[in-house]
């Protein structure tokens, strides 16, 4: 399902990192880096509640926008009950929804923002994301001290928090278009092999876009994907071709790939995950890349995982979702 | 659904996996605890004159001693990663197992955190090392006899 929009902006973005994330090659594109994974805090939990807090006092400085006039805030990230955001988020805003689309949450939360802003109900919206390496590792895999051995399929979640402003005043970029994905299961079930199991979603929501808006990969100056890793990646370009004959060419990236350097950093694996490793690339780097106009048009696709670790020890699959935004300069 | 064609192309982006290097620097490692835990024996009985079995508590009581020490000053998880199975299959991984869980949960108190979470992982070893030990010990005793 593609909506268009006339009326949506971005009005500032606000990117705060980690220190994996720091050593990689976007480190200069963020607004702020922390140098070890507690942040003061003493809790992983609590240390990802103080990178929400970051970004939001970060766009708030950065847009000008105070925490009174900020009509919405969207927040989502993977702790159970999503309680980064809502932690983070208290007190800021005049509403807030939490969102749950796994590492899709952050263009999820601009979708939703989009629709209330286009459709007049809200003026501005502080769309946010938040994950963390050791927080995700406790929940969801192994403890943070045991250093379970992985294979090189698995990827890495990312730590950081990012924010995206969108208003119905003009500024330079803007949000064109955004496709809604659907659930997909390809019956995959290896949670050490994400890229596998998201780019079925990804493959779909590309072809959906491109068919409902009656483009082609050429159109975009930059595609990118959220976290498919380097092997997703490979499999989202060699399917699609084969399957559709789209040659995605050059132009196209993901995410989880650019913001590490793999060779260099060796225990990242296969590239980068969590909802904030799309949200730190393209609120930084490409919102950058945009903004000196060498890429106008880029097309921003999420992916996340749909699985909770019990359902995969019941011997269920593990579905995937994938929510594509496009952006243009103005 | 599945979709035998996604999973044909998948297959040739699979990611290479090193299982040869892999064996092999586990079995190195282990072989290397394996080597010191004997070395250490030797030393107990040679120098301190102690009965073998008594030797080797006390070794793997250090084994277990050190392998939660070097957890808990934050390095262990990284010799893990690097020699695999090789640490995590003797004593030292048990140690390790329950260690890492004790304090990744320290923060949620004695009670719900590290009391209700510490067997985490090596609640399975222990419930299985006890039933194996059971039913390997009828085996023996219906085929050897009381004697």
């Amino acid at each position: 399902m593609t909506f268009k929009y006339k009326n949506v902006y971005i009005n500032e973005t606000a990117t705060i990192s980690g220190p994996y994330e720091k050593e990689g090659p976007l480190r200069r594109y963020f607004d702020k880096t922390y140098d070890d994974l507690y942040f003061g805090e003493k809790s992983w939990e609590k240390a990802e509640i103080k990178l929400v807090k970051d970004a939001l006092v970060m766009i708030m400085k950065k847009s000008g926008i105070n925490k009174s006039s900020i009509d919405l805030v969207i927040g989502g990230d993977l702790l159970n009950q999503i309680t980064a955001s809502t932690y983070g988020a208290s007190g800021v805003g005049n509403s807030f929804i939490g969102v749950y689309g796994a590492c899709s949450s952050s263009v999820l939360g601009l979708i939703i923002g989009a629709n209330f802003i286009e459709g007049n109900f809200i003026s501005n919206c502080a769309c946010l994301v938040s994950s963390h390496n050791m927080s995700s590792e406790k929940q969801f895999r192994y403890p943070t001290e045991y250093g379970a051995p992985k294979p090189s399929s698995a990827t890495f979640t990312s730590t950081g928090a990012a924010c995206c402003m969108l208003t119905n005043e003009k500024s330079e970029v803007r949000v064109e278009s955004a496709t809604l994905g659907r659930i997909i299961d390809y019956e995959q079930n290896d949670p050490n092999d994400m890229g596998r199991v998201m780019a079925p979603s990804a493959i779909d929501t590309l072809v959906k876009h491109f068919e409902e808006t009656g483009r082609d990969p050429k159109y975009y100056d930059l595609i990118v994907t959220g976290d498919l890793g380097k092997y997703g990646k490979e499999i989202v370009k060699d399917y699609l071709l084969n399957t559709y004959e789209i040659d995605l060419g050059d132009n196209y990236n993901d995410c989880g790939v650019m913001l590490y350097d793999l060779e260099k950093q060796k225990e990242i694996k296969a590239g980068g995950s969590g909802p904030v490793c799309s949200a730190l690339v393209v609120y930084s780097y490409i919102y950058h890349l945009m903004k000196e106009k060498k890429a106008k048009k880029v097309l921003f696709l999420a992916t996340g995982a749909l699985f909770s670790p019990l359902l995969v020890y019941q011997k269920e699959n593990i579905n995937s979702i994938c929510h594509a935004v496009s952006l243009e300069v103005v | 659904m599945k979709n035998i064609k996604y999973d044909k192309i998948a297959d040739v982006h699979k990611a290479p996996e090193n299982r040869i290097k892999n064996a092999f620097v586990a079995f190195f490692s282990g072989g290397v605890i394996g080597l010191l835990g004997e070395g250490f024996i030797e030393i107990l009985c040679m120098q301190f004159h102690l009965a073998r079995s008594d030797a080797a508590t006390i070794m793997i009581v250090t084994f277990i001693f050190l392998a939660s020490l070097f957890t808990s000053l934050g390095f262990f998880d990284k010799l893990v990663t690097k020699f695999r199975c090789g640490l995590l299959i003797p004593i030292t991984g048990f140690a390790h197992s329950m260690t890492s869980s004790a304090l990744d949960y320290k923060k949620e108190g004695p009670i719900y955190g590290i009391g209700s979470n510490m067997f985490k992982l090596a609640g399975s070893v222990i419930i299985y090392g006890i039933v194996s030990a059971w039913f390997f010990g009828m085996v023996r005793y219906i085929i050897g006899g009381i004697g």
